[in-house]
């Protein structure tokens, strides 16, 4: 028998007996003869502990580390060590989020911490206990203005919001009948004017934009939240919440819903995930808002403790009437982004923003200062930022590989979409720009005519 | 047993109508009150809303469960009981004294599709 499994003959035989058959085949009489598969299962010998590490070591091998001055919503930040050695505790690491809520008083302990923080970072009067990621999220909100407002069909959405964001957006539009309209943006950020017309139309429940847009733009929000109220319509600020350290906040602004990716609080890359939503809005749309919420009050013997609240939202309960159907939370990723903000602190969240900024901005003069970039757009921006490259930017990107470096995201054949964090160092940004002088050599050498 | 008001009409869904001249006050009868157990949210209408029978305007809701309210009658809002926002238990108190909506009525016939004391008393029996 593997090791790995508990059971013995013995075991197996007095189970087969209680279920009254002979065999382990036999349980499964009810399928149909030709549907069952009898070929063989094709699956590689077994591998010994030694074998299997070897495995993944010539794996690993194939990849090739790149210094990473790619963004476009997530962002190479310090993860601290501590968090992944904490997060391992299988207390942390296996429990799911809870269902029988109030004997797990810890899990809903660090939820709540958790919904203190986002709701203080975008400075919201409430955070719900996560979404799956900031793209779902952002649907989440649409939907929340569409159940909030009375029955007004049309959600605008800025033309300066991630595309990828927008694209999921558009699949939850269109199932949910909401009618999905892009604000067009000016000169790289959203056009007020073009947004006063659309809200001028009537029936709009809501609008989203994103701060800093999905081209790095730190845009001037001053005005709207007005503009949608006057037209009964809600006001969603999609952000990078690490960067409201530093940042006007949604709750400045006057946003009524907050939404957003929280990766960029200290959590790693991954490959794409898993990351963490988080949603916050306010008091006024705490009844509207889906997911979990964990709420803080006393028992019977007067001492704090800590419950799921205000449940009957959520789509256990509401069923077809609820805003969504989301029932669960990111728990492990919610935990990490917390430990994150307790061991930076507010000091140290502005310090990695301030070194992002920073950074940015000397890796943008010293490539403006070539000759060869110019940035696209004259706006202010944060840690991320759009150039154009006076050649197709694939041949540029081809050799900061050979050297070991992610330049960016292409936004188009001659467009670059560069992103620094506070782990590039002076050194990585002046390697990176004195890689240009080599090029011109390299793109002579491999051009193919 | 619960309790039924002579006078007043019934919905299948146990709202109760309350008619005063060309107006009526709308609410949830005792049965449903006691159903859905300790009110803790009341999500009221505006007024100026329309409502129309048989279509939701609002939600009970208690710590079981969330309940919509559905329209007996088609009218105009005139007044919500406001009081229901700082005070969701006032219905469960008395669900006939406290109701949630008065409204303008746009059909008068639409009463007689309407269950009388007597006939919603036997429905809730059933």
């Amino acid at each position: 028998m593997h090791k790995y499994f508990p059971h013995t003959e013995e075991d197996l035989k007095a189970m087969l007996s209680t279920a009254g058959v002979d065999s382990l085949d036999a349980l499964y009489a009810e399928v149909p003869e030709q549907i069952r598969f009898r070929n063989d299962y094709q699956l590689p010998e077994e591998m010994s502990e030694l074998e299997v590490r070897q495995l993944f070591e010539q794996l690993g091998a194939q990849n090739q580390q790149l210094t990473c001055f790619a963004g476009a919503g997530v962002y190479d930040h310090y993860t601290p060590s501590v968090i992944p050695q904490l997060l391992n505790r299988s207390e942390f690491l296996t429990s799911y989020t809870p269902y029988q809520a109030e004997i797990s008083q810890g899990t809903l302990h660090y939820i709540f911490e958790y919904q203190s923080m986002m709701a203080e970072l975008t400075g919201m009067d409430i955070s719900n206990a996560s979404m799956y990621d900031g793209t779902t999220a952002s649907a989440e909100a649409m939907m929340m203005a569409v159940a909030a407002g009375k029955k007004q069909p049309r959600f605008l959405v800025s033309e300066t919001v991630d595309p990828k964001t927008v694209k999921v957006m558009k699949t939850y539009a269109h199932f949910h009948g909401v009618e999905l309209e892009m604000i067009p943006a000016e000169n790289g950020v959203t056009s007020k004017e073009s947004l006063e017309m659309q809200l001028a139309q009537g029936g709009v429940a809501g609008i989203m934009v994103q701060q800093p847009n999905y081209y790095g733009i730190i845009e001037d929000y001053s005005g709207f939240a007005d503009l949608c109220h006057d037209s009964k319509a809600l006001f969603v600020i999609n952000g990078i919440i690490a960067d409201y350290a530093v940042l006007k906040t949604p709750g400045e602004w006057g946003a009524d819903i907050a939404v957003g990716d929280a990766q960029s609080l200290g959590i790693p890359m991954q490959y794409g995930g898993p990351y963490v939503g988080y949603m916050c809005c306010t008091e006024k749309l705490i009844r509207k808002m889906p997911g979990r919420i964990v709420g803080k009050t006393v028992d019977n013997r007067g001492q704090r403790a800590f419950v799921l609240t205000l449940q009957a939202r959520e789509q256990h309960i509401r069923r077809q009437k609820a805003t969504s159907n989301i029932c669960s939370n990111q728990s492990l990723m919610a935990l990490w982004a917390t430990v994150y903000c307790s061991l930076m602190g507010k000091q140290g969240l502005k310090e990695a923003a301030e070194l992002s900024y920073a950074g940015a901005h000397y890796l943008c003069d010293r490539l403006l200062a070539t000759g060869h970039f110019q940035l696209v757009y004259n706006q202010p921006f944060f840690n991320e930022f759009l150039v154009h490259f006076v050649q197709p930017v694939d041949k540029l990107m081809e050799w900061w590989q050979k050297n070991n470096i992610l330049g960016g995201l292409k936004v188009a054949d001659d467009k670059l979409l560069i992103a620094v964090t506070e782990k590039r160092t002076k050194e990585d940004i002046d390697r990176m720009v004195n890689l240009l002088d080599s090029f011109a050599n390299f793109a002579i050498l491999t051009d193919n005519g | 047993m619960a309790k039924v008001i002579e006078g007043l009409y019934y919905s299948e869904s146990h709202e109760y109508v309350k008619v005063e001249g060309d107006f009526a006050y709308i609410g949830i009868t005792d049965y449903a009150q006691h159903a859905l157990g300790n009110v803790v949210y009341v999500d009221l209408p505006e007024v100026d809303d329309e409502v129309e029978a048989g279509e939701e305007f609002g939600a009970v809701e208690s710590v079981k469960a969330a309940s919509d309210i559905i329209a007996p009658v088609s009218g105009t809002i005139v007044e919500v009981n406001d009081a229901l926002d700082d005070q969701p238990e006032l219905l469960n108190e008395d669900a006939y004294e406290n109701w949630i909506i008065k409204v303008k009525l746009s059909d008068k016939t639409e009463l007689d599709a309407l269950m009388d004391a007597k006939a919603y008393a036997a429905f809730c029996e059933k």
